[in-house]
């Protein structure tokens, strides 16, 4: 069955606008799927998952999922309220007590902030912000978790971290999963399967399924050799720059 | 102790300008006329005014029409604000009518509630009220303005109901502006009732003020005034600066 069914004629930023952020972009991702984003930046990613959220309902086109799906969404900024605790922040995604007492806290101690519960998010580092966003993503349980560029601005080892941890999550609880990222090999360690984009107007351009055995490492050699690979047989993959080309070479 | 080397503490420096500002008054008490009463008499003023006198009930009445009109103009107020703020049509459509409220003098919007509404509790509250809901008005708009929507977005995407959404992540953002408008209304309304009690009331504090500046009585106007302002300091220590200090916690 399928989670989500997108066919997005086009969306422009302004009206009478020339140039659409997305055109013609369709896809559908099974229920269950990690499935990753790339694409050139500008090409509409981030505007792409507002759609999908639900955010953004100026465009042409037809998204398609289940009425009351549970969505959990990853900002590229962990955009956490500053004047609510950690606890809170994470406690925001569930329904107000009586129900799910010690959730927040349990998904909060499980990520190593046992001790930052009660702090403000401006006394935490940016990782650990990330990883209350996370939480707060994931305590509600969502069939479909959204994610844009969350590990971006983090050190190497913060971000891996997070990495395990996002597949520790999805492994148990097995949400749909939407991972928007500019960095192939985070893309190729994660995804079941990865769609590229063009540069504006976005459009997929390469639908690649991803057949690695986990658990993998994004500085592994199955992650290298196959980002090799990729590279040799669509060397412009990455550049966005001839549409046409690869285009042609994804059908 | 010689001489002092660190400079006073900001407490210590309080008290020398207190000190100093009674020792200036007393000294153009001695000098002057019946007209300047010094600060002891003025205090013995106070307390016979307030064992004796009507001061305590005046200053029940004052505060209750403060606390009327602080509670009407704010409600009022933030609400015109922040519609205005979130929506231009609004914005432009009511405008014109704020700034015309913010220029109307306050002794014409008095005496036009008095003579509208006749010369009652209602009137006088309600004449109050209106002097403080324009600049209310204008501050919370200021702060829908400036509303952080990306925080709002994170609000959509939980499906948060109105009230918590609101509780959570559209109001917080608003207390630094709530906060300023409370600030600076309390301060005006208090002046502004007054001016309404002298008009159109026969008790509370600008009504006594008005008997005594027609018997030439400065101290009891000093007494009154020093014991109005006295209870405003206390609600700004004991009310305001606790609340702020709660609602910024997460500043500290």
């Amino acid at each position: 069955m399928n989670a989500l069914d997108i066919a997005i004629a086009a969306k422009t930023y302004r009206k009478n606008s020339d140039t659409p952020a997305l055109a013609n972009l369709a896809f559908t991702v099974p229920s269950g799927q990690f499935l990753c984003i790339i694409g050139p930046s500008g090409c509409g990613k981030t505007t792409l998952l507002s759609i999908v959220a639900g955010l953004d309902r100026d465009f042409v086109g037809t998204v398609g999922r289940a009425d009351q799906t549970r969505i959990g969404f990853v900002f590229q900024t962990p955009r956490l309220m500053p004047w609510l605790s950690a606890r809170d922040n994470v406690r925001l995604a569930l329904d107000p007590p009586p129900g799910n007492e010690g959730r927040a806290e349990a998904l909060l101690r499980e990520m190593n902030l046992g001790n930052q519960l009660d702090s403000y998010p401006g006394h935490l580092s940016g990782g650990q912000q990330r990883r209350v966003a996370l939480a707060r993503a994931f305590v509600n349980d969502p069939q479909l978790l959204l994610l844009d560029e969350p590990f971006t601005s983090l050190d190497a080892p913060t971000a891996q971290q997070l990495r395990d941890l996002l597949l520790a999550l999805w492994l148990r609880q097995r949400p749909t999963v939407v991972f928007v990222t500019h960095d192939l090999r985070e893309a190729l360690s994660l995804g079941d399967r990865i769609l590229f984009l063009s540069a504006a107007p976005g459009r997929v351009v390469l639908d690649l399924p991803v057949e690695l055995a986990r658990p993998r490492s994004p500085d592994g050699p199955a992650v290298e050799a196959a980002r090799k690979r990729l590279l040799d047989l669509y060397p412009d993959l990455l550049s966005g720059l001839d549409k046409q080309r690869n285009a042609e070479d994804a059908a | 102790m010689g001489l002092v080397r660190a400079p006073l503490s900001e407490a210590g420096l309080r008290l020398v300008s207190a000190l100093l500002l009674l020792a200036l008054w007393q000294a153009a008490a001695l000098a002057g006329s019946t007209l300047l009463p010094g600060p002891v008499t003025v205090a013995r003023t106070l307390i016979e005014d307030a064992t004796q006198g009507p001061l305590l009930s005046d200053l029940g009445y004052t505060l209750a029409r403060v606390a009327a009109a602080f509670a009407v103009a704010m409600a009022a107020g933030s609400a015109i604000g922040m519609l205005m703020g979130r929506s231009r049509p609004v914005d432009g459509l009511f405008d014109l009518w704020l700034v015309l409220g913010l220029n109307v003098p306050a002794l014409v919007i008095i005496y036009l509630c008095y003579l509208w509404i006749g010369l009652d509790e209602v009137a006088a509250v309600a004449a109050v009220a209106l002097n403080k809901v324009p600049q209310t008005a204008v501050i919370l708009r200021e702060g829908a303005r400036s509303l952080d929507t990306s925080l709002l977005q994170v609000a959509q995407v939980l499906r948060l109901p109105w009230g918590r959404k609101m509780r959570r992540a559209y109001l917080p953002q608003l207390y630094p502006y709530f906060m300023a408008a409370t600030r600076s209304g309390l301060s005006l309304i208090w002046k502004i009732v007054l001016v309404v009690e002298l008009v159109g009331r026969s008790n509370g504090v600008g009504f006594r003020l008005g008997l005594y500046f027609q018997f030439f009585d400065v101290a009891n106007i000093l007494a009154y005034s020093a014991s109005f302002i006295a209870v405003m300091l206390a609600i700004e220590g004991l009310v305001i600066r606790p609340l702020e200090r709660r609602l910024t916690r997460w500043r500290a």
